[in-house]
């Protein structure tokens, strides 16, 4: 059986150290949902909390309508994978797998085929009988998973747990937990810093910093309309420009900094004053215009790179800053360092935020987790 | 809805039962020393012991030659121990593998009976010394006093830093090498430069270990020392002498003394040490060179000529040992009385050694695991406590702990004076520390993450730790336990303080033969000594599946 788990106003303290404060959050049963931030911006420290084995400071955490904070890790019925994976080096395959159950006493008969069952979903079967040293990386994973799953547990917790595999193996096996995930249909809660990673697993995304959610999304969401300017540049890459939104009655136009200026329908109607901000543009929305008569932002080539589905240019603007632009890998030649380029804007996609970064001001933002 | 299961923590009841242990058989005892150093008969309190040592030259004199030999004795070890290991490490040596098993058996044997052994060939009517005298007519100086001190205890230490720096140059990472050359850095320059920087943690370790066990070391003045008096036969004196002991304050007052002594060298050398901290991770070890030409020659004749005299005794032990024997003299051919005989007068001591070794293995390992675990998996105060304490005994020449022992359990409550049990205890308070150390290093090397993952399973605390900690530190624990057994059956200078005709041990046996000038029994039952470590040095081995020996 699959639980939600809610967590209310969560405090975790070192000493004096308070590492999350006031967190709340909500995670919907039968869901793949991944905490993801930079390092030490307490993903790990909350999934540790969820599991047990961090202590709870402050909060109440829920699995359904029972509050687990005082409950044994043991009991909480939880399977989970860990970033080395912590297979026991002195069992074999099967013993590792078959761990769980017979610690629930299960029949010897239900071991025999709950093991079996899980080691062949995650094929693993054909080393039963092998010891953890003489297996790959790749295969360890799936002995932890194997072993996490065959308690049947409510939650499924998973500590970055990819990211000791190398890249090819990597995408692999997101695809393999995706795909077990949507089998079984277990809640499981997701940590990993690679947001990539987050976006191809994901139904939705928890974006972490220094201790609090910043945004709680799809992954297409959080990576159209991030809620502030951390979660922009955060996710995926981002050109942060200055610029001033210009209101007149009904129209906001947003002027960059060399006098280029856009219409934006899109400005949310409570923001619609003139005012400094940010926009966020990323290296995919601007159009790459090499005729001085088309409008558009001014900049001059520093350096490209030719990655063969695109192609990197690396520029600055008039006023000095430094921007990326990408642009489908053309027939003919890579334009030359030193070309003058003006730079059009795909305005339904690009984001712009009050002049702190804080908050977004275009429509169409989800935050599961606003208040 | 909400349940509190707050069960009584078995790990709290562990900590709290090894703090008693430590309290009643090492504190205790160690309190007492200190009072009775302090407090003459009637229960006045009197600075007069210590007057005593410090006001007679006669006294305070043992104290400066303790500490010139220990001195002396850790500097050439180092200068013998560091090139050695760099040699053995950097060069390819012909059978390097016998070369390491025999300088490792070499700091297994006992101190004393290497003392012995060289009586026997360089004393008053020592082997070599006869034979050089009738050959070319000249006298060699005897061994007796500070220089055979100083022989005896070079060669039986020099291994400890060959092992020690060994191990440092296994994780010098062989492109640190490759760049110093590159930098036009080699040969002796860069041995100073580079590599002995690179070792100096170890290095340090080390010193302060060699220096520990010459200062503390028992057997080897008492035999070889003669009129060269040491701190550790003082203390010895002191309390047991029938001409002068029976003084328990005086003895306890150079007791307190060693220990002081002991522990600010302890200090200096943790207060160094942490200025060199670093740690390394060699990716790819050094790989051993050929040596070209008459180098190649200068050092296997080094290494050689160094092994083959520190091993040159136990190989003579081993010849006496057949001699054909009259009575207490060697005379011409050879036979296996001496061994008939060895059996028949010291059956009972060999079986000592076994009951008395084994039950203070089994204890050693037991506590050793546990308290491994509280200090690195529980930390809190009680644990640190216990973590300290547990490391005092390090400090404390085992003489001393031996007259400590004695002085506190020799009255009731609990008099446990002439009983096995004392000399279980001495041992275990005496080898602990070690044993503790080894399994913390295995244990910190267990990510904690395999034991979340069991309990995450539904394995409870007390399964989780018999079930999956304790069998991944199992190779650990065994290869630590063996080390372990091997220094509790050479032991001699706690036991020596302890034992009674019933407790007697294999090593004091041997020592009473000596003593009694019983050379052929004496042999004999060092070599059974010596063939007891071979064998379980060669099952260390097999166990850890390694030729590393760190002590």
């Amino acid at each position: 059986m699959s639980v939600c788990i809610r967590i209310k106003d969560a405090v975790k303290k070192y000493g004096n150290n308070t590492i999350i404060s006031d967190l709340s959050l909500d995670i919907k049963e039968g869901e793949f949902f991944t905490l993801l931030g930079p390092s030490g911006c307490g993903k790990t420290t909350l999934l540790r909390m969820i599991a047990g084995f961090n202590s709870i400071e402050g909060g109440d955490f829920y699995f359904n309508d029972t509050r687990i904070n005082d409950m044994d890790p043991a009991q909480r019925n939880i399977g989970m994978v860990f970033q080395n994976y912590a297979i026991f080096p002195h069992m074999s395959v099967r013993d590792n797998v078959a761990f769980g159950l017979k610690n629930r006493k299960a029949s010897k008969e239900e071991i025999a085929t709950e093991t079996d069952k899980f080691m062949e979903l995650m094929h693993i079967k054909e080393y039963a009988d092998r010891m953890p040293d003489r297996l790959s990386g790749g295969q360890q994973q799936r002995v932890a998973l194997a072993r996490a799953l065959v308690i049947k547990p409510d939650v499924l917790l998973m500590d970055e747990p990819l990211s000791n595999l190398d890249a090819k193996l990597r995408v692999e096996m997101r695809t393999v937990i995706k795909e077990i995930q949507h089998t079984v249909g277990i809640t499981n809660v997701y940590v990993t810093h690679d947001q990539e990673e987050a976006m191809a697993v994901s139904d939705r995304i928890a974006v972490m910093n220094q201790g609090d959610i910043q945004q709680v999304g799809a992954p297409k969401d959080i990576y159209q309309r991030p809620a502030n300017l951390f979660v922009a540049t955060f996710i995926g890459r981002s050109n942060i420009l200055s610029g001033k939104l210009e209101v007149e009655g009904d129209k906001a136009t947003l002027v960059f900094q060399d006098g280029h200026r856009v219409e934006m329908p899109n400005v949310l109607p409570q923001y619609r004053q003139s005012q400094e901000v940010k926009v966020s543009v990323r290296p995919e929305e601007f159009v790459l215009e090499t005729d001085p008569t088309v409008p558009g932002v001014k900049a001059v080539i520093d350096s490209s790179v030719f990655l063969g589905l695109n192609t990197h240019y690396f520029a600055h603007t008039e006023s000095g800053d430094k921007i990326e632009v990408v642009q489908e890998s053309q027939i003919d030649s890579i334009i030359p360092d030193g070309t003058e380029i003006h730079l059009g804007i795909k305005r339904e996609k690009i984001n712009i935020f009050e002049a702190e970064g804080k908050y977004n001001l275009l429509e169409g933002v989800r935050n599961d987790n606003a208040v | 809805m909400m349940k509190k299961t707050k069960k009584p923590d078995l790990w709290v009841v562990v900590s709290i039962a090894i703090l008693c242990a430590y309290l009643i058989f090492l504190m205790y005892p160690m309190l007492n020393l200190l009072q009775q150093s302090l407090y003459n008969k009637d229960g006045a309190f009197t600075m007069e012991y210590f007057q005593k040592f410090f006001g007679r030259t006669y006294y305070f004199s043992t104290l400066w030659n303790s500490f010139k030999v220990s001195v002396l004795a850790t500097i050439v070890t180092l200068i013998i121990g560091v090139p050695l290991a760099y040699v053995y490490n950097m060069y390819e040596i012909k059978g390097k593998t016998v070369l390491q098993m025999v300088i490792i058996l070499c700091s297994m044997s006992a101190p004393f009976i290497g003392a012995y052994s060289w009586i026997l060939l360089l004393g008053n009517n020592g082997i070599i010394r006869k034979t050089i005298k009738s050959l070319l007519g000249i006298t060699m100086p005897t061994i007796y006093g500070f220089n055979g001190i100083l022989l005896v205890l070079s060669l039986q230490l020099f291994p400890l830093v060959f092992l020690y720096v060994s191990g440092a140059m296994k994780n010098i990472d062989n492109s640190l090498l490759e760049a110093s050359e590159n930098m036009g850095c080699k040969g002796v320059k860069r041995f100073f430069k580079v590599i002995v920087p690179l070792c100096m943690p170890t290095i340090l370790a080390a010193t302060l270990l060699v220096f520990m066990r010459a200062f503390a070391d028992f057997g080897t003045p008492l035999l070889i020392g003669q009129g060269y008096r040491t701190f550790p036969v003082e203390i010895y004196n002191a309390f047991f002498s029938e001409t002068t002991g029976g003084d328990y304050g005086f003895a306890c007052a150079i007791s307190v003394i060693a220990i002081v002594i002991t522990t600010v060298v302890f200090l200096l050398q943790k207060w160094t040490s942490n200025k060199f901290a670093f740690t390394m991770n060699a990716l790819h070890p050094i790989e051993r060179k050929k040596a070209k030409g008459p180098f190649n020659v200068l050092i296997h004749v080094f290494c050689y000529g160094i092994v083959g005299i520190a091993f040159m005794p136990q190989i003579y032990i081993l010849y006496e040992s057949f001699r054909k024997t009259s009575g207490k003299a060697f005379v011409p051919g050879y036979s296996l009385n001496s061994y008939r005989e060895a059996f028949k007068v010291a059956g009972n001591a060999i079986k000592n050694t076994f009951v008395i070794g084994l039950g203070a293995l089994v204890i050693i390992i037991f506590l050793a695991v546990l308290v491994a675990y509280l200090v690195i998996r529980r930390r809190n105060k009680v644990n640190g406590l216990i973590d300290i304490m547990s490391m005092l005994p390090y400090i404390i020449p085992g003489s001393v702990v031996g007259i400590a022992l004695i002085m506190a359990f020799n009255k009731k409550p609990l008099i446990l004076t002439g009983t096995m049990i004392i000399m279980i205890i001495a041992l275990v308070i005496r080898r602990l520390p070690y044993t503790i150390r080894s399994s913390v290093a295995t244990l910190q090397q267990i990510p904690i993450t395999v034991e979340e993952a069991a309990i995450s399973l539904g394995s409870s605390k007390a399964k989780t730790f018999f079930k999956i900690t304790v069998p991944m530190m199992s190779n650990g624990i065994i290869s630590g336990a063996i080390l372990s057994w091997v220094t509790i059956i050479t032991e001699l200078s706690t036991a020596i303080c302890l034992y009674t005709v019933r407790t007697q041990t294999l090593t004091l046996a041997i020592y009473t033969y000596v003593s009694r000038g019983n050379d052929g029994i004496a042999a004999a039952l060092a070599t059974i000594l010596s063939l007891t470590t071979v064998v379980s040095l060669a099952v260390f081995m097999k166990v850890s599946k390694s030729k590393d020996v760190t002590l």
